[in-house]
């Protein structure tokens, strides 16, 4: 496996494509990344100083941890206040701060969350305590998306019967045309590769054929990166704006389709709250009404308290390219990793975090 | 061997008959020296007219068995290491256990052996302790905290400050990172990975006193135990008036460590080592240190992996595999919880 990445990381090559970047580089162009794959692995490699002055990039709204409502986590925390519910969950949303506590401290008092690697950890929860509700709480995009509805699929064929979802899973091209359309400046996006091995590409078909931007599906390592932010140079340089695939060893243009079948039966598009960009139509998918008795808003009455936002995070304008997080004045002072204010800040794959840790 | 006799009891922490029973037959016997076989309340030790260096550190790995050691062998190393490292000869340590009501008597011998093994093997006696049992659920299974004492002669009163750091000097580390802590994340069950990776957990007293043997011009050296390889290069360089260049390209990272790293998400350079090095030697000496390291079998892989510079003061960049620079800086959110 490293013997494999090991040639998407040749210090040759991408040297050879940083010069060729800047060779055909005429005028200044912004390109942004809406995955936090792609924005952890650009700050770790160091990718922005290789790009000459004419490039620069920016980090959209790819961190699923980092979009998330806050209604959601305190919906979340109102389900773990619960006596009889175990809340399972990926390690990233348990330091988001909802909006007067967080999973993590609802933990430290002694409500039962536990931390899992994958929805089939929670199955195995569920099948264990027979008498508990246990509660998967299921965020990401694309690529989330599939092992979730695998998951509920799972859950009935093993007849459990107290299993519920709590889903804020998303879909991409939505907030990514809401941004263009909200004014935020770019000259192409850099499409998550991973979402399209799930999706397929003609999901981006619309932004090329309707706000005139290139679309190029890359891959994680820095070869990959270096040879999008060429590809898109290229597009821009020559005013031919198309989806393109640099990913071409996972994405195929039809996607997986078994994946999309899987997530059709289970989930239905619905409108959803973005951080940053509010409500975006269809860009939620919810339990269809099949599984609607395993949807914990749903199943599960709860009182969720008011949601409060914080004042002073600039974490919106921040998902939406708008602003960097060097920007906020809350940055590295009294929004750390360790004491995060906002979700940018939570997630590993956050921008802010990126920043924090990889930029100083 | 009866259910009663082959586990802890709350009364072998109690000061009484079985805490003396236990005291008697399993640590006197097994870490087997004069000053802790008078059985007095302090140990009385003989100790040269020197500067002393003196730590303490506590441990609550989990799994107290891992590829590569256990908890004791950890307790013992750990606590060697931070005093070796200060540039001091360590010569007593201390080890209090806190046990957990249940826990078997096998599982604390094989603990204690491996104490005794290791400690024996870096020269060391383990001269007073103490045992407290608590409640069943009170504590997982067994901590154990050991506090070490050793001796450091005035030529290496700067090595733990670095006061005599600068540019131009090389940096310098014993081997491959990331080995403890990715050791421990693959013996732990809930991640279900068995690719066999190795704890690095060693006593480097041995290799320390080689290094400086080797030079008179050692000018730092931190073991780079939780926060791995990252935090103790920021350390070295916050707030000072030089920077710190690495170049990832040197740096040796087991494949199964590096696989597992990219699987889970984790940068090797943050992952906790026990068994690894931190040194930095004015230039000139620097070839000379890493061949002594060399011919250590702890010191084997040792290699320069960058140098302090007098560009970007207060900062650490990394020059990383592809020819990119980005700043090295702490640990930023959640660290691997009971590491070490």
């Amino acid at each position: 496996m490293i013997k494999y990445i090991d040639e998407y990381r040749d210090k040759n090559l991408v040297l050879k494509i940083a010069d060729e970047i800047k060779r055909i580089s005429t005028r200044p162009l912004r390109f942004m990344e809406v995955c936090g794959g792609h924005t952890m692995a650009i700050q770790k490699f160091g990718i922005p100083s290789l790009l000459p002055d004419t490039i620069q990039l920016l980090s959209g709204p790819g961190c699923p941890v980092c979009v998330t409502d806050r209604r959601f986590i305190d919906t979340a925390i109102a389900f773990a206040r619960l006596d009889d519910t175990i809340i399972t969950t990926y390690g990233d949303l348990i330091r988001v701060p909802g909006s007067s506590s967080s999973l993590d401290a609802e933990r430290g008092k002694g409500h039962d969350i536990k931390i899992v690697y994958c929805i089939l950890d929670a199955l195995e929860i569920a099948k264990e305590n027979p008498d508990k509700k246990v509660i998967f709480l299921g965020i990401g995009f694309e690529t989330t998306t599939p092992s979730s509805a695998a998951g509920m699929v799972n859950a009935i064929n093993m007849g459990l019967e107290n299993f519920y979802l709590h889903s804020s899973h998303k879909v991409m091209p939505p907030a990514m045309t809401a941004l263009i359309d909200e004014g935020v400046k770019i000259d192409g996006y850099i499409a998550p590769g991973h979402v399209s091995t799930i999706t397929g590409t003609s999901i981006y078909n619309d932004i090329p054929s309707k706000y005139n931007l290139g679309c190029v599906i890359s891959g994680f390592e820095p070869v990959d990166l270096m040879q999008a932010i060429l590809m898109l140079t290229k597009q821009k340089e020559s005013n031919k704006a198309k989806v393109e695939i640099q990913y071409k060893r996972a994405v195929k243009e039809e996607g997986n389709i078994k994946a999309q079948k899987l997530v059709g039966e289970v989930f239905e598009a619905d409108d959803d709250w973005w951080r940053g960009l509010g409500v975006l139509k269809d860009s939620g998918l919810k339990l269809r009404e099949a599984f609607g008795h395993m949807d914990a808003e749903r199943a599960i009455p709860v009182e969720v308290e008011k949601t409060r936002e914080d004042s002073g995070c600039i974490c919106g304008e921040i998902l939406k390219g708008l602003k960097s997080p060097a920007d906020c004045k809350l940055f590295g002072k009294a929004c750390t990793p360790n004491d995060p204010v906002g979700a940018c800040m939570v997630s590993n794959e956050g921008a802010c975090h990126a920043w924090l840790r990889y930029r100083g | 061997m009866p259910e009663k006799n082959s586990r802890i009891l709350l009364g072998h922490g109690s000061g009484g008959k079985l805490t003396h029973e236990l005291i008697d037959s399993l640590f006197v016997k097994h870490f087997n020296n004069p000053e802790l076989d008078r059985q007095t309340d302090a140990a009385l030790l003989e100790v040269p007219a020197h500067k002393i260096a003196f730590t303490t550190d506590a441990f609550v790995v989990d799994p107290i068995f891992f590829p590569g050691g256990d908890i004791g062998k950890l307790a013992v190393c750990g606590t060697v290491n931070d005093v070796a490292v200060s540039g001091a000869t360590p010569l007593y340590l201390s080890a209090a256990f806190i046990i957990e009501e249940g826990f078997p008597l096998q599982d604390l011998k094989r603990i204690v052996i491996s104490m005794a093994e290791e400690a024996k093997m870096a020269g060391v006696s383990i001269v007073t302790g103490d045992t407290k049992v608590v409640n069943k659920d009170k504590c997982d299974k067994v901590f154990i905290t050991t506090t070490g004492i050793g001796t450091l002669v005035e030529k290496h009163y700067s090595i733990s400050e670095g006061k005599q750091v600068r540019a131009g000097d090389k940096v310098i580390i014993n081997g491959s990172i990331g080995d403890h802590g990715m050791a421990i994340m693959s013996a732990r069950n809930e991640l279900k990975l068995s690719a066999p990776l190795i704890s690095d957990c060693a006593s480097l007293n041995g290799l320390i006193s080689e290094i400086t043997g080797a030079s008179e011009k050692v000018h730092f050296m931190r073991d780079a135990t939780r926060g791995g390889l990252a935090t103790v290069i920021t350390e070295l360089s916050t707030n000072k008036d030089y920077g710190i260049n690495i170049y990832e390209e040197r740096l040796l990272i087991d494949e199964g460590v590096r696989g597992m790293c990219e699987l889970l998400g984790f940068d090797p350079m943050y992952v906790a080592n026990e068994g690894k090095v931190v040194v930095v030697v004015a230039d000139e000496d620097a070839e000379i240190v890493v061949k002594a390291m060399q011919k250590n079998k702890f010191g084997k892989d040792a290699r320069i992996i960058g140098e302090v510079v007098t560009d970007h003061p207060g900062r650490a960049w990394l020059q990383t595999v592809i020819g990119g620079n980005r700043i090295i800086d702490m640990l930023a959110g959640e660290q691997l919880p009971r590491i070490c």
